[in-house]
């Protein structure tokens, strides 16, 4: 029964773009930093169109990651307002459940990283080519993998009041300590194994040779690390929602 | 006569959180077509039960089946046979109310041409056809509660389960509430399995009920045929001093049974008008200040006292009360 997975699909579909102010909210984040980084920073470094165009996989990589992670914990709410028991107590598999909102998280997260590609082929002038789709690709693994990981770590959380904690202990290194925003070539030894240990790297490695051409990662590599750190997310996300308790 | 099918049958059934045994050793059955109710304070172990049943809940001993399926094997068809609402809304507040029977219907493979017919019965039914387009975060407590008898109902199941199902409601709110579920119950021959702490609930919708008491069942049958086990009349006694005149009524011959409760006593006797006089005497020869006096035929509050020794709201007030809800709450249990 995969009408199972869309219906769960469905509802997470209306539910995005019902919320016109999640919508924008989401995007003026990412924004303002390709805007503020873009022209403040990149005035002070000699070739500031160039750290532009750096940086505007970076920001795309952002704002799928701040939506599908979020979109993930959103199972909170569902448990704290019932809505979870409806679909628990269905005649159908948790795993069906899991992949629904998996699917519709990354969905949501996939068009938001849309609207801010378009964001920054307009400011940057960045060429469209064909490479976009290897971005594409990139951004679909990287929304696929934090949302399942929002899910593993809601399927773990009773309400609300860890929210903040996640945002600051776990979203927002995950997004710094990625290239997203400087190149990783010349960083220090300890920052530079960090960097290295964080999965985004390899997402947003992936999307700027998509969308730029050259990386300093290997893009087949990358590929193989993010492509493998979804598999592990999906697989922990779907083990840690199958314990969760109503 | 002709036995109906059982639709739901417990057996021993045990519900433990670590080392606090919530439901103990429960045995029921529910025939086909009737409306079955679980009558018992808060935290008696009603929702437990009723979880249980719709496996939401692992059992910890025992048996139980719905419309003959293992609850703890046939998960899956116990789930087809079972429409359930619970204590709290658990609908969609930003879909509208079409949109929440929808996404059960697809939920429980009901085919569209189906779904749609059944979605503009069902919301005809709960009278919010009017109302079919509004997001439910717009409905009151009422409209929420008709609309998940509702989405309860779309994939026809043989049992419907009720948790607490006007619990928070205005009094006429929820009589009209009682009519659909009668309703329902005749119309669609549907069995019903409800819980609830209020006794006129359980008087005036029950076919049979079960008093249920710190995880036990006490007593079961027909709110007519537990009334009638008590017999007799009641007199109730309004006083202060309500251990004093406990005393004084265990000495008086033909009142069956005392009991003494919070500011009154009630006085189990076999006809009212004829002892009514003789109490009056005792409680004025013992100078025992009372307010009032009132006789009635007994109630299923009567029959509550009369087995648990307390009523329902002083069972749900006692310190006692509270610590045990509060550890089921610890254990993540129940709910």
């Amino acid at each position: 029964m995969t009408s199972a997975v869309y219906t769960i699909w469905l509802r997470n579909w209306k539910r995005y773009i019902r919320s016109k102010s999640r919508m924008i909210g989401s995007l003026v984040q990412p924004l303002l930093f390709f805007l503020s980084l873009g022209f403040g920073l990149g005035s002070a470094v000699s070739s500031g169109g160039d750290y532009m165009k750096f940086i505007a996989p970076g920001v795309i990589a952002m704002s799928v990651l701040f939506t599908s992670v979020f979109s993930g914990i959103q199972i909170i709410w569902d448990k704290q307002f019932g809505f979870l028991k409806e679909t628990l107590v269905a005649p159908i598999s948790r795993i069906k459940i899991m992949i629904g909102q998996t699917l519709g998280g990354a969905t949501s997260a996939l068009i938001q990283g849309f609207f801010m590609l378009i964001f920054t082929f307009l400011i940057s002038g960045l060429s469209i080519n064909l490479g976009i789709f290897i971005a594409i690709l990139f951004m679909i693994l990287i929304g696929l993998a934090f949302t399942s990981m929002g899910l593993a770590i809601a399927s773990r959380m009773e309400d609300m009041q860890g929210f903040q904690l996640i945002t600051n202990f776990v979203v927002m290194p995950i997004f710094f300590l990625s290239g997203a925003l400087y190149p990783i070539t010349n960083l220090p030894a300890v920052l530079k194994d960090i960097v290295y240990l964080d999965p985004l790297t390899y997402g947003v490695e992936g999307m700027r040779y998509g969308l730029l051409g050259t990386s300093t990662i290997n893009p087949i590599l990358s590929l193989l690390v993010i492509g493998g750190f979804t598999v592990i997310m999906i697989s922990l996300g779907g083990y840690l929602f199958n314990k969760t308790k109503v | 006569m002709e036995k109906k099918k059982e639709m739901i049958k417990v057996k021993n059934l045990v519900k433990k959180f670590g080392d606090f045994t919530a439901v103990n050793g429960i045995n029921f059955e529910v025939e086909e077509g009737e409306i079955f109710g679980l009558l018992g304070p808060n935290g008696a172990g009603k929702t437990t039960t009723l979880s249980m049943l719709a496996t939401l809940l692992e059992i910890t001993t025992g048996e139980a089946y719905v419309n003959d399926f293992d609850v703890a094997t046939k998960r899956d068809e116990v789930r087809k046979s079972i429409g359930i609402v619970f204590q709290d809304p658990t609908l969609d507040d930003e879909l509208t109310a079409y949109e929440n029977l929808d996404f059960h219907g697809r939920l429980y493979g009901v085919p569209l041409a189906e779904r749609e017919k059944k979605i503009a019965e069902l919301l005809k039914l709960v009278e919010l056809e009017s109302k079919k387009n509004l997001l439910v975060k717009n409905f009151s407590g009422g409209m929420k509660r008709r609309l998940e008898i509702a989405r309860s109902l779309l994939h026809e199941p043989k049992v419907l389960f009720l948790d607490e199902p006007t619990l928070g409601l205005d009094p006429q709110t929820r009589n009209k509430l009682w009519e659909y579920i009668k309703n329902l119950n005749k119309k669609k021959g549907v069995t019903v399995i409800l819980t609830t702490h209020y006794m006129e609930e359980a008087d005036s919708l029950c076919n049979r009920i079960a008093i249920i008491d710190h995880g036990n069942i006490i007593i079961s049958g027909s709110p007519d045929d537990l009334r009638d086990q008590i017999g007799g009349d009641v007199i109730t006694v309004e006083t202060e001093d309500g251990v004093k005149l406990e005393k004084v009524i265990k000495g008086c011959k033909g009142c069956k049974s005392v009991k003494h409760h919070d500011g009154s006593v009630t006085i189990n006797v076999d006809n009212a008008s004829k002892k009514i006089s003789e109490i009056v005497e005792l409680v004025n020869h013992n100078k025992i200040k009372a307010t009032s006096f009132v006789m009635h035929k007994p109630s299923l509050e009567d029959v509550f006292l009369h087995y648990t020794g307390k009523t329902i709201r002083e069972e749900e007030s006692s310190p006692i009360e509270h610590m045990r809800l509060r550890r089921r709450m610890w254990h993540g249990g129940g709910k």
